[in-house]
């Protein structure tokens, strides 16, 4: 039995904008072990991004988490200050960011932005730290490492800088990497190439990886485990194979049949999900995607449902569940 | 000798039944390389294809391969540095665009950007009515715009709006409504759909297909996903590096591709189902794509190709007819398949 890495119980996170509050995370529950790969799913909006960001510290403004906790490796990590936040940071989780383009700093070499990580984090001096970055730029696969090191970001493709990103959040050896789209802004062909180098580094220094995306083919690829966010909730959970081929929630459902799949021999009409995303200043009272759902009953757009466990890994929140299993419970008289 | 003059003569001629036909388009951007040197990026380099009347001809490609430009050199948004365009057999590589504009329009991929701020959702769609002097009345202009929001699946409440109140569906939805509203034949889609959320991307995809049944068009359909390409389209053309590397029938490319890109392409894309990705194999293809402002000798694809030789790197290959409507570049297709 692996250890539990990371725990998020109840968080309820919001923006106090100007034009009101934003729910933005909503009651989201999250449960990862040592070694999971797993995946957060949804559209824009959908909470997913803010969820990675706040096991960070990392809320941006004018956000601020209103309720529930979030351990990580034996910290709490809401009570923590911005001092014993910055420990944690880049040492034992780190974060690739979607935008290769923009997360580096232009105006440093590629060698110096490295080493400012490792010289922060160890003990080690100036030599030992441009060692372990040369070593760094060999293990994400780029070659002339020492060219590269006095190198700027500009004089590097997108598939490069991406791979400077990971080497910086290796730097460390994390216990957790939180991948935000790491592969949306490159071409596929780079994108496989990346993607490969994750999993391979996973393996070598036996780290976690939160991988947050829209592409359900991306978290087919990598993940094991699938988060589903939908309005600022944790819709569906569960393993891979559950969410893809079991799917228990009506968006899950109705995503995976609104994308068109490649190795498809017949031409199959994509069923879109009619209606527009939340409007998040005024979200739904209910089931945030009520609106959307074709089976949409009256409670659902009063009251948000409870989880209902389909299997040990299994968890959707929708009401018909709820509705079959009290069938079920009193014998289908009801 | 003789006969490939006669061949190419024969070339010349636009292809019979084609709606939209280039031949040999070329794209050359001028970048300052130093002070008095100037260098070309060949956006589009020798570029030919035809697309038939009511047909989808899709085109993908990695970030500049040049198919964008193609498709914006077609509708000479930019002049063409040579080749020739054709549209329902008249040649308009030099020709007044104005009567022409009305027939070929563009659905461009970014809908926050596309749409002037300023402007309420009405008049961007009821400008091209205006510049083409269709509506001669304005209550034939606001009958036409809520007619045209209608057939998009918006409706006349939403005239008076700005795009800032729509979201990215509904504005891409807006600049579909705008290339409808002069009755177009021929629709480039310039990544209309990549900038959408997935659950959006289907709405859209779908009422591409419905447009095109009731309205009879005629699309080029440029995405880098080729997924959707392949939803949509007839045919599929692949770019590399300004080049047409192969075209085929949509489900010929798929899943009969005979270019070494193109098999890489496909086999790069992760498909939405764990247990067929966990038995596909890929196809990884080293390193990145070459600057396009100094491609490599011969085939521009060589230096991350798998089966380069010599031969690749002194001579271009022939964009060939291999069996029949299937199209393909590269010197050692035969050992390769």
């Amino acid at each position: 039995m692996s250890n539990l890495l990371l725990d998020i119980k109840n968080l309820r996170l919001s923006f106090f904008t100007p034009a009101g509050e934003v729910k933005a995370l909503n009651d989201v529950n999250l449960q990862m072990n040592e070694g999971d790969v797993l995946g957060i799913v949804g559209e824009s909006g959908s909470g997913k991004s803010v969820t990675a960001y706040s096991i960070m510290g990392l809320v941006p403004f004018p956000g601020k988490i209103i309720g529930g906790t979030i351990d990580f490796n034996g910290h709490r990590i809401n009570d923590m200050t911005e001092a014993e936040l910055r420990e944690i940071r880049g040492n034992e989780v780190s974060i690739i960011f979607q935008d290769p383009m923009t997360s580096l700093n232009p105006v440093y070499t590629i060698g110096n932005q490295i080493r400012e990580v490792i010289l922060l984090h160890t003990d080690m001096n100036k030599e030992q730290a441009h060692k372990r970055a040369l070593e760094l730029l060999t293990l994400v696969g780029i070659n002339e490492p020492e060219k590269r090191l006095k190198q700027y970001p500009h004089e590097l493709s997108g598939g490069m800088r991406q791979r400077v990103m990971i080497a910086i959040a290796l730097a460390c050896e994390p216990k957790l990497l939180i991948a935000d789209e790491p592969t949306t802004a490159l071409d596929v062909t780079i994108q496989a190439q990346i993607l490969e180098l994750m999993i391979d580094l996973k393996e070598k220094i036996n780290m976690s990886i939160i991988m947050i995306t829209h592409d359900l083919g991306v978290v087919a690829n990598m993940c094991q485990k699938i988060v589903v966010m939908y309005g600022g909730k944790i819709v569906e959970s569960g393993t891979s194979d559950e969410i893809f081929y079991n799917p228990q929630h009506e968006y899950t459902k109705g995503l995976l049949r609104s994308i068109p799949n490649l190795s498809d021999k017949e031409r199959k009409k994509l069923i879109p999900i009619e209606g527009s995303p939340i409007d998040a200043l005024n979200p739904p009272a209910g089931c945030p995607f009520a609106p959307r759902c074709d089976k949409c009953m009256k409670i659902c757009l009063r009251e948000m449902p409870e989880y209902t466990k389909i299997s040990e890994t299994h968890e959707c929140a929708c009401w018909l569940l709820q509705k079959e299993m009290f069938e079920a419970s009193t014998g289908g008289e009801a | 000798m003789g006969k490939i003059i006669e061949e190419k003569k024969k070339n010349r001629q636009p292809r019979e039944g084609a709606l939209v036909e280039v031949q040999n388009l070329k794209q050359y951007f001028p970048v300052n390389d130093g002070l008095f040197k100037t260098k070309y990026v060949k956006a589009v380099d020798d570029v030919s294809f035809y697309i038939e009347r009511g047909e989808t001809l899709g085109l993908v490609g990695e970030s500049g391969c040049g198919k964008t430009t193609t498709g914006r050199s077609l509708l000479r948004l930019y002049e063409p540095t040579g080749g020739k365009i054709f549209y329902d057999g008249i040649d308009i590589t030099n020709a007044d665009m104005m009567p022409y504009r009305r027939k070929m329009q563009i659905v461009f991929q970014d809908p926050y950007a596309s749409l002037n701020p300023r402007m309420t959702i009405g008049d961007i769609v009821g400008e091209p009515l205006d510049i083409h002097k269709l509506a001669h009345s304005k209550k034939e202009r606001s009958e036409r715009i809520i007619e045209m929001l209608d057939r998009v699946g918006l409706n006349s409440e939403h005239a008076n709006r700005y795009p800032h109140e729509f979201s990215g569906g509904q504005r891409q939805r807006v600049g579909i409504a705008r290339a409808l509203a002069v009755d177009p034949e021929f629709i480039v889609c310039d990544e209309p759909v990549s900038a959408l959320d997935v659950s959006i991307q289907a709405q859209i995809v779908n009422m591409f297909e419905e447009l095109q049944q009731e309205m009879g068009l005629t699309y080029l359909f440029i995405a880098h996903d080729l997924s959707v390409v392949k939803h949509i389209s007839n045919r599929i053309g692949v770019m590399y590096l300004g080049k047409l590397v192969e075209l085929a029938d949509s489900y010929e490319l798929t899943f009969h591709s005979l270019h070494p890109y193109t098999k890489s392409l496909i086999s790069a894309i992760p498909i939405p189902d764990p247990k067929m990705s966990r038995q596909n194999k890929r196809i990884a293809l080293g390193g990145d794509v070459p600057s396009p402002l100094d491609p490599p000798s011969g085939c521009r694809f060589r230096t991350r190709c798998p089966y380069a030789d010599e031969l690749c790197a002194a001579q271009e290959p022939e964009f060939r007819e291999v069996s029949s409507g299937h199209f393909a570049a590269c010197h050692h297709l035969d050992k390769i398949n």
